[in-house]
């Protein structure tokens, strides 16, 4: 059947190429309509080898079902439709035709076979996400997209490079289990670590993220994390050191969380907290463990969503974004506010919310393959991220001190996307049985035991109760203006300060060197000169070339002048 | 804001009764750990009360080390705005300003890139 062959980023091409041709309600319709279409017809394609050929003596697959990459195919049209929804009242084809291009691109790379394949889809999607970026249009998202784009071409010549010694070294591409040995396979490593936000090289994350449109946002927290998660769990199944970076993953970004003033910063801390869940889950590499960590990446492209949703449609509406700016907008922006408590709920790991049926899976395997200790991590961590993305984003938004801001609710569009997400959240929350029967393998785990709930609710419950705690004895850190050094200030300050420093010796000492040389130089005309003046008094003086060039002109004039009278 | 209606959380009852109700809820989790059976996979977890402890001290201990993380991450807003622009004293400016900002000497905040930002404290 023919249709098989229609890779699933196909359609969301062609959209994008029809979005920058339409305009208004026709316009709006086809992007409805592309996701709703591709994933109808990715409902039926099953698994197996759809599109493959010869190049130059490789063989490349561009489009590869299995139930892994499904998996990710699902939840990317999911998040596609929402996110299309949401951002239904833009007038703006840069950003709706740079949005179909990237979600195409992110669909493009989990389906990818071969790493040639993924290596293009890899650079599309940093080509095409940074647009959402610099949609905003102010100096400020310039240069964090510029930033952003930098690191994330890089991220794709790494792998580019690794692919080829990859090729070299097994004289395939197909991208199946890679594992940490050889070149090649650190190579691939540090590719991926690098669009997966791994520690020190995390940054550009919360860098640019916050930076982009409030719809643009939405896009960008869906995709391009979520791509690498997926390689990981197919190159690095079972690789031990993912446990540790993991688990450092989900620790140190709860820190900035806490301090960071702008909301949307902190849901990009917490973004990267949540990975952190699916690489520890990809490097336990259990049955129990992959399918923690693919179906938290399933759950969190849909809570971490609502809650970009959430706070974007608090940006769109009162124009600011800083806690310390907001508060109280929960009189007038009622069903906002629900919403983001959802998603908060979800990302918390309540029980009847998505985020418990999918992160307990991966804290369940740490604990059942001996890692005691990372174990004890993500449970801070699952205490912390309640405590920043599940108090403090409503809290501070929508409660806390009385900002005077009184603004309605976003407009229709953008309060149907948020309800869409939360209902996938309770849904999931509800009744996992749905989306335990699209993982990968069969495990007959089951969340709601009596045991873990209970744990999971005192866990939550007595962290609720710190924060209240902290907050009424005033022991609470205050959301102050200000910006928080994280390891960009390497590469944004100290490397362009101590370039400026060494450039500017290198210049000096180059000019000093040159002033001494030349004054040498002269004082030795001079010495010579001097010499010679004894020898022959007139011609030889220090005389500067110009006078000498002079007296040629005058002796070939006079010359002329003779030969015109003879 | 005179004529407005009173909300929700306005009404110091209303909030009196959200915490009346988490504090139940805490203790009422408290005691539920004697008397539900929990099938444990580690010793830690059939320690005395062992995830509501972890779970206060953890928030607890990361609040205190954030906040003192800001003694030396904390930057004035404008920090990086800076960037392509010659001035000599960038660092200590920025750390001025914002220690003045603390003291409350600033009612304003100077930064022009960010859309709407000024106190609305009301």
């Amino acid at each position: 059947m023919w249709m098989l062959e229609i890779p699933p980023f196909a359609p969301f091409f062609i959209g994008a190429l029809l979005a920058a041709v339409t305009r208004g309600t026709l316009r709006n319709m086809i992007m409805v309509a592309i996701p709703i279409i591709s994933a109808l017809h990715l409902g039926l394609v099953p698994e197996g080898v759809h599109v493959q050929f010869d190049f130059l003596n490789y063989q490349l697959t561009p489009y590869r079902a299995d139930k892994l990459s499904l998996m990710f195919g699902y939840v990317f049209h999911i998040a596609a439709l929402i996110a299309i929804i949401y951002s239904l009242h833009i007038r703006d084809t840069l950003q709706q035709v740079a949005a179909m291009m990237y979600a195409g691109s992110g669909l493009g790379a989990v389906f990818a076979g071969d790493l040639l394949t993924l290596f293009v889809f890899w650079e599309f999607l940093a080509f095409t996400s940074v647009f959402l970026i610099w949609a905003r249009r102010t100096r400020r998202s310039y240069v964090a997209g510029m930033r952003y784009l930098i690191i994330q071409v890089l991220s794709g010549v790494i792998l580019l490079v690794g692919a080829l010694f990859y090729a070299a070294e097994n004289s395939t591409l197909e991208f199946g289990y890679i594992g940490l040995d050889g070149v090649s396979g650190w190579l691939i490593f540090i590719a991926f670590g690098i669009k997966c936000a791994f520690p020190m090289a995390h940054n550009w994350l919360t860098d640019a993220y916050p930076e982009a449109t409030v719809t643009g946002t939405v896009f960008l927290s869906a995709f391009t994390t979520k791509v690498a998660v997926y390689a990981l769990a197919r190159g690095y199944p079972g690789t031990e050191l993912l446990v540790y970076i993991g688990a450092a993953m989900t620790c140190f970004p709860i820190f900035f969380a806490v301090i960071e003033n702008d909301l949307r910063r902190v849901l990009a801390y917490s973004l990267i907290n949540q990975v952190g869940f699916m690489v520890v889950g990809v490097g336990i590499g259990t049955a129990l463990a992959i399918n923690g960590a693919v179906s938290h990446a399933f759950n969190d492209v849909i809570f971490k969503g609502l809650l970009f949703m959430s706070m974007g449609a608090v940006l769109h509406m009162t124009g600011r974004i800083n806690g310390s700016d907001l508060g109280g907008l929960y009189k007038t922006m009622p069903k906002t506010t629900v919403l983001c408590i959802v998603g908060a709920a979800s990302i918390s790991a309540f029980p009847l919310f998505s985020g418990f049926v999918s992160k307990s899976m991966v804290m369940s395997a740490a604990l059942e393959n001996g890692f005691d200790w990372i174990w004890l991590m993500l449970l801070f961590a699952s205490a912390g991220v309640f405590h920043h993305a599940g108090i403090k984003i409503p809290y501070f938004a929508f409660f806390a001190h009385d900002s005077g801001i009184r603004v309605s609710d976003p407009p229709i569009n953008m309060l149907f996307a948020m309800l869409i997400a939360a209902s996938l959240c309770v849904a999931i929350g509800i009744y996992p049985a749905a989306l335990y029967s699209l993982l990968p393998y069969d495990t007959g785990y089951n969340p709601y035991d009596a045991s873990h709930v209970l744990a999971q609710t005192q866990l939550l419950f007595f962290s609720a109760l710190a924060f209240v705690w902290l907050n009424l004895s005033g022991k609470y850190p205050p959301e102050l203006c200000s910006t928080n050094l994280d390891v960009d200030w390497i590469y944004r300050r100290v490397a362009p300060n101590v370039l400026q420093k060494i450039f500017s010796f290198i210049w000096k000492t180059d000019r000093a060197l040159r002033l001494a040389f030349l004054v040498k130089f002269d004082l030795f005309l001079a010495f010579l000169a001097q010499r010679n003046e004894g020898i022959s008094a007139l011609l030889s003086r220090t005389y500067p070339v110009g006078s000498m060039v002079m007296w040629v002109a005058v002796i070939l004039g006079v010359y002329l002048f003779l030969s015109f009278i003879h | 804001m005179g004529n407005e209606k009173k909300h929700l959380f306005e009404h110091p009852k209303n909030v009196k009764r959200l915490l009346h109700f988490l504090y139940g809820g805490c203790a009422l989790l408290f005691v539920l750990d004697f008397v539900i059976h929990r099938h444990v996979i580690h010793q830690w977890e059939n320690l005395w009360g062992f995830y509501p402890i972890y779970g206060f001290v953890g928030c607890v201990v990361l609040v205190r080390v954030a906040t003192w993380m800001r003694t030396f991450l904390m930057r004035a807003e404008n920090y990086y705005d800076f960037e392509g622009q010659e001035s000599e004293s960038r660092d200590s400016e920025g750390k001025e300003d914002i220690h003045e900002q603390h003291k409350g000497k600033y009612s304003k905040n100077n930064n022009a890139n960010n859309v709407g930002n000024h106190n609305v404290d009301a």
